[in-house]
């Protein structure tokens, strides 16, 4: 890696084995303050296990996960320093919280104080609720703010994982599988809300579905047992014959 | 700032009304007060719920709201009874040995003072050292707080060791019930210093206030348990009120999630664990002095799963549910094993109640588990007739034991 | 002939001598038949009066007579009176051994001739019954005789009742006998037993010491009980070193001498006035109240040590009581003293070697309580591993957590109690018990699992108060039908007793048989597992029960069956637990947190930590059972604190599955 500075996020020569089994081996990447980048690759080659390892969840064996200006580890954090730190991730099956309304999902994302005690006496501002109200519209969902979240439809769910996670002002999205089980028109919108945000951050998005990932129209990284196979532009990736070795051939 | 919270929860102010109510017309009923058609035993017993209600509040708390199944809340309870335990034994001892010793024939010095009370103490575990946990046994306040912070205390170092290792779900149940096991094992020792499986005793009489019958007493303690209660409850009802209430249902849907989004998971749980420990300790410190004794087996585990059948009956994840299903199993308990039911004559076999009781609750604990998960408290939708999305009953959340659909609808 | 047996037979001949100068003396008054009493007799006749009114503490110097004759006819003499069949005929006072032919004949014998005399009626005659006390002391000192008798049974069994009753004069007897021994066994035995009364008994100090050397790193309980008298201590107040065999000096306070005691010496020594005590100040004091005030000082104010300590000074002051310095404590009256332990035993070679043996003997002893140890630990996990193993089918393997587990486990023992009361042969009711605790328990769970369980997959929580309801009411419908009163499991008899390696070695056969079957289980599990299609089906059910399903395996049958055998197994932990505890109604109970602990403590999913999981705490719990025996209690709640704080390092268990395949 030359171009050290300028980064937003910098993975190194990191790996991880889970019994025996390599998930991912001796993986950089790294990606810009401002910038889409989407990943593909087929199952297996790592691809949820890498967000696991930037995001907390996993401690990989070896290797740095360097975050912002002034290069903070993120190895050894846990996933709610590291979310505060600005890393923001969305699941590839919906997980909002379904008993709860619209309104109490997107405020509790609502970036502010975290901890226990300056919650408890947290009253919403002013500012924190047109905050929330801007949000449901950004996201399509200003007319079911006060509807439980559990009864929206599963495109509506995964619109407003995004707005929570937009909520928290993340400087860095990571997002799995964000059109699965959408609807075409659905698909447009997420596409439309992702470029949206990558304006302002850096987002990555995890995917198996190239014409999706084509809509958005950005630099791919191709990730293959648990390391990078290709980088590039879609059209450079998909000519690359080692990657359609990997999708087609075995 | 509660006035707006209270409102939007306009259960809260039936509770408090209800509980207001049946405060007074106990009194009015009772023989220190009113016209003694209620039995002082029978009111000390009413006081005695009003304290389980309490700890059930608790209870719901931890398990119904932040879905912690802990089953070791009445670790706290006992402690918070053994604290003011201690100080009832010990000031009502000093009474009568100064009493007694007033009779010497040279006044006697603080020293003897202090042996005497040991020796009438600590006879029946065949010693009559003071043990260093009863070094604060002479003050009301030290004790008094002590009812608050050693349950705290415990819980603070049991949860922080627990929910730091990410032990969660039925790892975290056994867990806590290992916890009461030992510390009732503990109690058990003769040298533990708080007299082995003899308990403390005596505490229904309050140290310098012996012309006062326990007919006025048990009054009292049914005033402050309703004190208590109602504090509890609207402490209890603020928490999962705003954000915080957001914040901790979270964690029960779908613990990943709040951590991803910035919340330090751990801290919250340990919050709620702790904060409802010394809840649970000030119930307890309310509830022995009416029961008059308290022994280590009130703290086995059996009671703590108990406090959670309570729980689960009445309606988890709410806490009008919690009060109901602790009321309600309770009294009905008592009068199934006290032997005022009247036994059923089936011809070839008279059905004993005091024998059948247990496992007619065991069999209807189940029953309400598969049929009837929101329990008594579910009886409040029907009449609300609120109802949620039907999802078909699936999983809130995707972790294992997360609240399902059909259960969430407040 | 050594030195030690010629000193031991000397005044055995005098003994001889002058009972026969007695017996010469002594006419036997009213000879009828007899013409005159043979030797046997004479001595008997010399002792008349001792053995006709027979007590332990005077009837001593007629058996050594008897002993001490030399005659062969002494033994049968003893034997006879020892076993009630000397009788006494009351015309002359002769003695006789008989055998009681009806109600008033009796069938007569000579001591000295062996002749029959015939049946005589008993108007004449009477039986001496010696009381159990003399019986012993005739015991004793058959002993001698028994220890040379041909029948190797009644040999060994002289030398049991040395062991259990040595006195000096065996010491000869046992010598004297080893030469004649045929038997190896027997004649090691003695050897061993001579050794021992070598050192008791022997004045020759390097017999003593080589015996006494001899016993280096032996187990036996024998030798320690030789030795440890020999290094009995009294402890004394002397300013000088006093004469004899001192140990080693002693300073007050400690295990040896308290403050007190070392203070009671120096005041029966002279050495230091009495120190009333407080208590006893205080009697003083009330003794001397004078109109409302103690030594000047009002009764009122005599509320504090100190104003008690002023008055008390000036009533010493006054003369009225010994002199008294306010403050002075025991410790300090006996700072001053020197304290001496001297050994009983006057010779230092003799203790010197006694402590070096004994210090030997506690190294070994050490190493073999440590082996001990180690077995009793592997067989108290082997029965947590039993308890264990059922619910590591249903826990580890299901994720369903079944606190009514203990509950079958009691089932299984009561099952194995009704069938003892069925069929009478233990042996035959144990081997049937299992495989009936087995089917009953099967059913129960697989009753449960249809019924609750399979409503509340992927509920854990709702699943464990769920099976407490169920478990609570087992426990109290066991308490309806069996009663509260604890019902005996036993054992067959081939199961009673112990191995024992040596003395301090040990282990019960029912513990050995549990460990076996712990073993047996094991096999079992592991080929249901891996070899079986049940084992296949599991495994795949619950790696993905989609997948599984859509393969063409029925996942409610699995579970069903997964869950009946988890349970089944529970039934046969019962039968065996049973065999060792008292079966009650909360015989489930005591087990079922430890259950728990072992599944979690090992790792879910996995046999092998379940097995690692029993170990650790069946030997933790011995382990720390030992650092502090006397509180088995403590020893759980450590236990329990140890896990809580183990689970921090290792949230999975020892065997832990790792990665994705784990789950969150």
């Amino acid at each position: 890696m030359t171009e050290l500075k300028g980064q937003l996020l910098e993975v190194s020569g990191v790996s991880v084995t889970f019994d025996g089994f390599r998930a991912i081996n001796n993986l950089s990447f790294s990606i810009g303050p401002a910038e889409m980048r989407a990943i593909i690759g087929p199952n297996g080659a790592g691809k949820t296990t890498f967000m696991d390892i930037v995001t907390g969840k996993t401690r990989p064996d070896e290797g740095h996960v360097l975050w912002g200006e002034k290069s903070i580890n993120l190895i050894g954090m846990n996933e709610a320093r590291i979310a505060q730190a600005g890393i923001g991730r969305k699941f590839q099956r919906p997980t909002v919280f379904e008993d709860q309304s619209v309104y109490d999902n997107l405020l509790m994302a609502v970036k502010n104080a975290r901890g226990p005690f300056s919650v408890l006496l947290y009253r919403p501002s002013f500012k924190d609720r047109g905050r929330v109200e801007q949000l449901a519209s950004e996201i399509g969902l200003a007319e079911e703010i006060h509807r439980k979240s559990g009864e929206l439809s599963h495109g509506q769910k995964q619109w407003l994982e995004i707005g929570m996670l937009l909520a928290q002002e993340p400087r860095l999205l990571l997002v799995d599988e964000p059109a699965a089980g959408m609807t075409l028109a659905e698909r447009e919108q997420t596409t439309d809300i992702l470029v949206e945000a990558a304006k302002t951050r850096a987002v990555v998005v995890v995917e198996h579905d190239m014409e999706f990932v084509r809509r958005l129209n950005c630099k791919v990284t191709v990730l293959h047992e648990g390391s990078v196979l290709a980088e590039g532009s879609l059209d450079h990736v998909t000519a690359n014959q080692q990657v359609i070795d990997v999708y087609l051939g075995r | 700032m509660n006035r707006s919270f209270v409102l939007r929860n306009p259960s809260i102010l039936v509770f408090l009304a209800l509980l207001a109510f049946f405060t007074l017309a106990v009194t009015a009923l009772s023989e220190g007060f009113g016209v003694a058609l209620i039995s002082t035993s029978f009111v000390k017993t009413l006081g005695k719920t009003l304290c389980l209600a309490l700890v059930a509040v608790a209870m719901d708390l931890v398990w119904g709201y932040c879905g912690i199944l802990s089953l070791g809340h009445f670790a706290f309870f006992g402690l918070g009874g053994y604290m003011i335990g201690m100080w009832l034994m010990y000031e009502r001892t000093r009474g009568i040995v100064e009493a007694s010793l007033a009779e010497a024939p040279i006044p006697p010095t603080p020293q003897e003072v202090v042996d005497a009370i040991g020796n009438q103490i600590f006879g029946v575990v065949g010693s009559s050292e003071f043990p260093l946990v009863w070094a604060f046994a002479d003050s009301l306040v030290l004790q008094l707080l002590l009812v608050v912070i050693l349950p705290g205390l415990l819980a603070l170092v049991f949860g922080w060791l627990a929910f730091r290792s990410r032990v969660t779900g039925v790892y975290l149940s056994i867990l806590t019930q290992a916890m009461t096991l030992a510390l009732s094992l503990y109690l058990f020792q003769n040298d533990s210093g708080l007299r082995g499986n003899n308990g403390l005793s005596g505490l229904q009489n309050l140290p310098g206030l012996d012309a006062v019958p326990q007919a006025v007493v048990s009054i009292w303690f049914l005033w402050a348990s309703a004190l208590a209660l109602g504090l509890g409850y609207l402490l209890a009802a603020w928490l999962v009120s705003g954000k915080f209430g957001s914040v901790v249902r979270g964690i029960r849907d779908n613990e990943a999630r709040v951590r991803f989004l910035g919340y330090s998971v751990e801290s919250y749980k340990l919050v709620i664990f702790t904060l409802t420990a010394m809840i649970a300790g000030i119930a307890g410190a309310l509830y022995y002095p009416q029961a008059g004794i308290i022994n280590p087996a009130e703290i086995a585990p059996i009671a703590s799963i108990y406090l959670a059948v309570w729980v689960a009956i009445g309606g988890r994840g709410r806490l009008y549910g919690a009060v109901i299903g602790a009321v309600f199993v309770s009294l009905v308990s008592t009068w199934f094993t006290g032997g005022q039911a009247p036994d059923v004559n089936l011809g070839f076999y008279t059905v004993k109640w005091v024998d059948w009781w247990l496992i007619v609750l065991g069999l209807s604990f189940v029953l309400v588990t598969l049929f009837a998960p929101k329990g008594i408290g579910g009886l409040f939708d029907l009449i609300a007739a609120r109802r949620g999305p039907d999802r078909h009953g699936d999983d809130l959340g995707p972790d294992q034991g997360s609240l399902r659909e059909k259960e969430a609808v407040e | 002939m050594s030195i030690r047996s010629r000193i031991v037979a000397l005044p055995a001949c005098l003994l001889l001598g002058l009972t026969l100068v007695c017996a010469a003396l002594v006419p036997a008054p009213g000879q009828a038949q007899d013409t005159a009493a043979g030797p046997i007799q004479s001595v008997l006749q010399a002792h008349r009066a001792l053995i006709e009114k027979s007590s332990r503490k005077t009837v001593g110097e007629a058996i050594d007579a008897i002993t001490g004759s030399g005659l062969p006819q002494a033994q049968s003499v003893l034997e006879s009176w020892q076993a009630k069949e000397m009788w006494q005929r009351e015309t002359d006072g002769y003695f006789f051994r008989g055998r009681e032919i009806d109600r008033d004949t009796v069938q007569l014998y000579d001591f000295d001739s062996g002749a029959d005399l015939g049946p005589v009626p008993d108007d004449d005659l009477k039986q001496l019954k010696p009381n159990s006390g003399v019986r012993g002391l005739i015991g004793a000192a058959l002993v001698r005789f028994q220890l040379t008798d041909p029948d190797p049974e009644k040999r060994r069994a002289a030398l049991d009742a040395i062991a259990r009753d040595a006195e000096a004069s065996h010491l000869d007897a046992i010598a004297a006998s080893i030469a004649g021994e045929t038997d190896a066994a027997i004649k090691a035995a003695k050897e061993r037993t001579l050794r021992l009364l070598t050192i008791r008994f022997s004045d020759v100090e390097n017999e003593r010491l080589a015996a006494i050397r001899s016993f280096k790193g032996d187990l036996g309980v024998d030798a320690r009980a030789a030795l440890n008298p020999l290094l009995a201590t009294k402890v004394l107040f002397s300013p000088e070193p006093p004469v004899g065999n001192i140990a080693h000096q002693v300073s007050p306070g400690g295990a040896e001498l308290s403050v007190a005691e070392a203070h009671a010496m120096m005041v029966t020594a002279g050495a230091t006035p009495a120190l009333p005590g407080a208590a006893e100040r205080k009697a003083t004091l009330i003794a001397h109240i004078d109109g409302g005030k103690v030594g000047g000082v009002p009764i009122g104010q005599l509320d504090t040590q100190a104003a008690r300590d002023r008055a008390y000074a000036a009533l010493a002051e006054a003369g009225v009581v010994a002199p008294f310095t306010p403050g002075q404590t025991e410790a300090d009256a006996v700072a001053s003293g020197r304290f001496w332990a001297v050994y009983d035993e006057p010779s230092a070679a003799i203790t010197d070697a006694a402590a070096e043996t004994l210090a030997a003997i506690s190294t070994t002893v050490g190493v073999n309580q440590a082996l001990d140890l180690t077995l009793d630990a592997l067989s108290l996990a082997s029965i947590y591993f039993l308890a264990a193993i059922g619910l590591a089918i249903t826990f580890g393997v299901m994720g369903v957590i079944n606190m009514a587990h203990g509950e079958f486990i009691m089932m299984g023992a009561y099952t194995g109690y009704v069938i003892q009361q069925i069929v009478p042969d233990y042996t035959l009711s144990i081997l049937l018990a299992i495989p009936v605790a087995f089917a009953v328990t099967f059913a129960a769970g697989v009753a449960m699992e249809r019924l609750v369980i399979r409503w509340l997959y992927h509920r854990p929580l709702e699943t464990l108060l769920a099976t407490f309801g169920i478990s609570i009411a087992l426990q109290q419908l066991a308490k309806n039908i069996f009663g509260t009163q604890a019902r005996p499991l036993t054992a067959p008899a081939w199961l009673d007793g112990a191995w024992a390696l040596n003395d301090v070695v040990g282990i019960s056969y029912i513990r050995i048989a549990i460990f076996v079957l712990a073993l047996v289980f094991l096999a079992i599990y592991l080929w249901i597992m891996n070899r079986t299609r049940l084992g296949l089906e599991t495994r795949a059910v619950t790696q993905n029960p989609k997948m599984a399903g859509s393969m063409g395996i029925n996942p409610d049958r699995v579970n069903m069956l997964t869950f009946g055998l988890g349970s089944g197994i529970a039934g046969i932990a019962g039968v065996a637990i049973g065999l060792f505890a008292k079966v009650t109604s909360e015989l489930g109970q005591d087990y079922i947190v430890q259950s728990f602990m072992t599944v979690v403590v090992g790792g879910v999913g996995n046999v092998w930590g379940t097995l690692a999981g029993a170990t650790l705490i069946g030997f933790l719990q011995k382990g720390i059972e030992w650092l502090n025996p006397s509180n088995t209690l403590a020893a759980q709640t450590y236990m329990i604190i140890f896990i809580i704080i183990f689970i921090q390092f290792r949230p999975r268990g020892i065997i832990a599955l790792k990665g994705r395949a784990a789950g969150d």
